[in-house]
C-alpha cells in the first residue's frame, strides 16, 4: 500500500534533512512544476479530486482557481498553510510538520507558483515548539540550497516563506480568523464575500490551505492526478491521515487510502478497545462532528459517505467514547471548549454557548430538570448553520445535537436519579 | 518605554509589515518573552511605539490565552483540559495539584514556583493526558510521573 504522506517519515520520527529528503525524490515534483505553467499545476489538482484536508472537504484546485491571474493581478499574493492545529481530538498535522518538514515546504512552493504568490506563511500553533525548530531549520536550508528566494532555481519565480506562530485560540484556525490574527488583530471571522482568494490578508489575493492538503500536493505533481485518484477507496482522490484516541489500544495515525472504513481504522489500526472497555460511540473527525455508533461502523471514512449517516468526516481524527465513560460528562468537556474558544463577535455564539455548558453541568452534577433538554434543543435551532457568524457554533451544535438523539436515555437517568450514573470520576 | 532590545526586535518586526499596528500580537510576544507578563505598563509602552491606543493594545492582548495580563510563577503548567484528555483522566492531577501544591486553575504558588493553568487540545491525544510546561512537552502522564516530572522544576 502506497504512503505518499509518511513514507518519508522515519520510524524514530525524526525529519529527513535536505539532502536525505532529496535523495528520497523530494523537490523533483518542483522541478517538474516549475517547467509547467501555473494553469497547468492548478488544472493537474483539480484532476486529483483533491479535497481539503482541513475538516470543510473543499476541492482545492478550484479553491485555488477563484484567484486573480495575469498582468491585471496584484502583484502581492499569499499562499497560507494553515498549521493552527487545535480541533480537539485532532493531532494528525503535528505528524506531518515534525515529521518531514521539506514536504511541506515543498508543496508550498508549488501551491504558490499555481497561484503566483509572492509570499508563503506557515501559521503555526505555538503549542507545536519541536515542529517550529524543525520547520525554521527547513526553510533555511531549503532558502540556501535555491528553492526559495529570488529566482528559484533559475526559473524567474520569487517566493519569500516565513513563520509566524500563534499565541492561542481556536479561531485562528479559521481561515478569515487566522488572516485578523495575522493582522495583529483579534482573531474574529470576517463576511464573505468578499473571499479571502480575492481579498485576504492586508486586502491581497490569498489562499489558505491545510497543512495535510499541502503535502498532498508534490506526489500528486510527480506521480500524476490518476495515480492520486486511484489511491482512493471514495470518489475523492488520495490517502487519508486518519488518527484515534480514548481507550483503544493502538492510539495514533494511521496512513489509509481515503474511503477506509470506521470498523478497520478501529479495530484494526487502533487495535481495537482497551481490555475492560467496550466501543459505544465516537467522534469521527474532532469536536465539531456529529457522533457516529456502533450502527455506523461499516461506514466508509470519506467526505460524502460520512455525510450521508449525518456526521462529517472533518480532520478524520476519531476520538472514541467507551461504554464507562459518560457521555453527558464527555459532551460537557466539548461545549465548555466551544464557549471558551467562542470570539465573542457574534451573540448567539457567545452568549448561547455558555448557557449550553451550564446546563450540561447542571445535569451532570444532578441539578437538571426535563425543561433543560427542550432549551439544549431550542439552541442547537438557534445557533444552527446561518444562524452565526463562522461555523464554530453549528460546529459546537453537532456532538450536542447527536448526543441528545443516541444517548437520550442517559440525559433522562442523570435528571431522574438526580446524580451521574457512571459514578463520581465523572460527575 | 520599551528597552532597546524589545524595541530593536520589534522594529524587525515591523519592517516586513505594511503598518506598525500589524505587529501588535508580536509586540506582545517580545514584551512577555523579555518581562515575564504584560503589565499595563507594558500596554502602553507597547501602543506608544506601534502609533495605537493603549485600550486597542489591551483588546488583542486580552483576547489571546497565552498573553499573560496577570504576573506568573517561575515555571507555567499549562494543562489540556480537552477531551482526549479528560477520557483518559487529566482531573484526576488537577485535584494532585491541589493536594500537593496547594494551587488549582489560574493559580500561583505561595514561592512563585509553578502558575496552573488550562490549555485547550494540545495535539498529543494518543499520549494523553499532556501538559506543557515552559517549553517542555510532557506525555502519557500518572501522578506518579507528574510528581517526578514537577520535581526537576526549581
Amino acid at each position: 500500500m502506497e504512503r505518499p504522506l509518511t513514507h518519508m517519515i522515519p520510524s524514530d520520527g525524526h525529519p529527513l534533512n535536505l539532502m536525505e529528503y532529496e535523495s528520497s525524490g523530494g523537490y523533483q515534483a518542483l522541478k517538474k512544476a516549475l517547467g509547467m505553467t501555473p494553469q497547468a499545476v492548478i488544472d493537474i489538482v483539480k484532476d486529483s479530486n483533491l479535497m481539503g484536508r482541513g475538516g470543510a472537504g473543499f476541492p482545492t484546485g478550484v479553491k485555488w482557481g477563484f484567484v486573480p491571474m495575469g498582468d491585471d493581478a496584484s502583484e502581492v499574493k499569499y499562499l497560507i498553510a494553515n498549521a493552527d492545529e487545535m480541533e480537539p481530538g485532532t493531532f494528525k498535522d503535528r505528524v506531518l510538520l515534525e515529521g518531514n518538514p521539506h514536504q511541506l515546504i515543498e508543496g508550498m512552493i508549488i501551491s504558490a507558483y499555481a497561484i503566483q504568490a509572492s509570499e508563503a506563511i506557515i501559521f503555526l500553533r505555538w503549542a507545536y515548539k519541536s515542529a517550529a525548530r524543525r520547520l525554521l531549520q527547513a526553510i533555511h536550508d531549503a532558502s540556501e540550497a535555491g528553492f526559495l528566494g529570488d529566482n528559484i532555481l533559475g526559473s524567474g519565480y520569487r517566493l519569500k516563506m516565513t513563520l509566524h506562530t500563534s499565541v492561542g485560540r481556536y479561531m485562528c484556525g479559521e481561515e478569515t480568523g487566522l488572516l485578523s490574527a495575522l493582522e495583529g488583530k483579534r482573531s474574529i471571522p470576517r463576511a464573505k464575500p468578499p473571499f479571502p482568494q480575492i481579498s485576504g490578508l492586508f486586502g491581497k489575493p490569498t489562499i489558505v490551505n491545510n497543512v495535510e492538503t499541502l503535502c498532498c500536493i508534490p506526489p500528486i505533481i510527480d506521480k500524476g492526478a490518476g495515480w492520486f485518484r486511484d489511491l482512493s477507496l471514495a470518489a475523492s482522490g488520495g490517502t487519508k491521515l486518519y488518527g484515534a484516541s480514548g481507550r483503544v489500544n493502538k492510539p495514533g495515525i494511521y496512513e489509509l487510502p481515503l474511503g477506509t472504513s470506521l470498523r478497520e481504522i478501529i479495530e484494526v489500526h487502533a487495535g481495537g478497545m482497551r481490555k475492560g472497555y467496550k466501543f459505544r460511540a465516537a467522534l469521527p473527525g474532532g469536536a465539531s462532528t456529529d457522533f457516529l455508533t456502533e450502527d455506523h461502523m461499516d461506514v466508509k471514512m470519506d467526505f460524502k459517505s460520512v455525510a450521508e449517516v449525518g456526521s462529517r468526516l472533518g480532520t478524520g481524527t476519531i476520538i472514541v467514547l467507551d461504554d464507562k465513560t459518560c457521555p453527558v460528562g464527555f459532551v460537557h468537556n466539548l461545549e465548555h471548549f466551544f464557549a471558551q474558544e467562542s470570539c465573542g463577535w457574534c451573540t448567539p455564539c457567545r452568549e448561547g454557548l455558555p448557557w449550553v455548558e451550564r446546563i450540561l453541568k447542571s445535569i451532570e452534577d444532578g441539578e437538571g430538570t426535563e425543561g433543560d433538554l427542550d432549551i439544549l434543543h431550542s439552541h442547537i435551532t438557534g445557533l444552527g448553520p446561518g444562524m452565526t457568524f463562522c461555523a464554530l457554533a453549528p460546529g459546537a451544535m453537532a456532538p450536542l445535537n447527536s448526543a441528545l438523539k443516541y444517548f437520550n436515555d442517559d440525559f433522562i437517568k442523570h435528571i431522574k436519579e438526580k446524580k451521574c450514573p457512571y459514578g463520581e470520576a465523572y460527575a | 518605554m520599551l528597552t532597546e532590545k524589545e524595541r530593536i526586535k520589534l522594529d524587525e518586526e515591523i519592517s516586513h509589515l505594511p503598518y506598525p499596528s500589524a505587529a501588535c500580537i508580536e509586540a506582545l510576544k517580545i514584551v512577555q518573552d523579555e518581562r515575564g507578563w504584560v503589565s499595563d505598563q507594558g500596554v502602553t509602552d507597547i501602543a506608544e511605539h506601534l502609533q495605537m491606543s493603549a485600550e486597542q493594545v489591551d483588546s488583542v492582548a486580552t483576547f489571546y490565552n497565552l498573553i499573560f495580563r496577570k504576573p506568573v510563577g517561575r515555571h507555567v503548567v499549562l494543562m489540556c483540559d480537552s477531551i482526549s484528555c479528560w477520557v483518559l483522566g487529566y482531573e484526576e492531577l488537577i485535584k494532585h495539584f491541589k493536594h500537593k501544591l496547594n494551587i488549582t486553575w489560574g493559580e500561583t504558588t505561595s514561592d512563585d514556583r509553578f502558575t496552573l493553568l488550562p490549555i485547550p487540545c494540545l495535539g498529543t491525544c494518543d499520549r494523553a493526558p499532556a501538559m506543557i510546561i515552559d517549553d517542555e512537552l510532557h506525555r502519557d502522564l500518572t501522578i506518579e510521573k507528574l510528581d517526578e516530572i514537577l520535581s526537576t522544576y526549581e
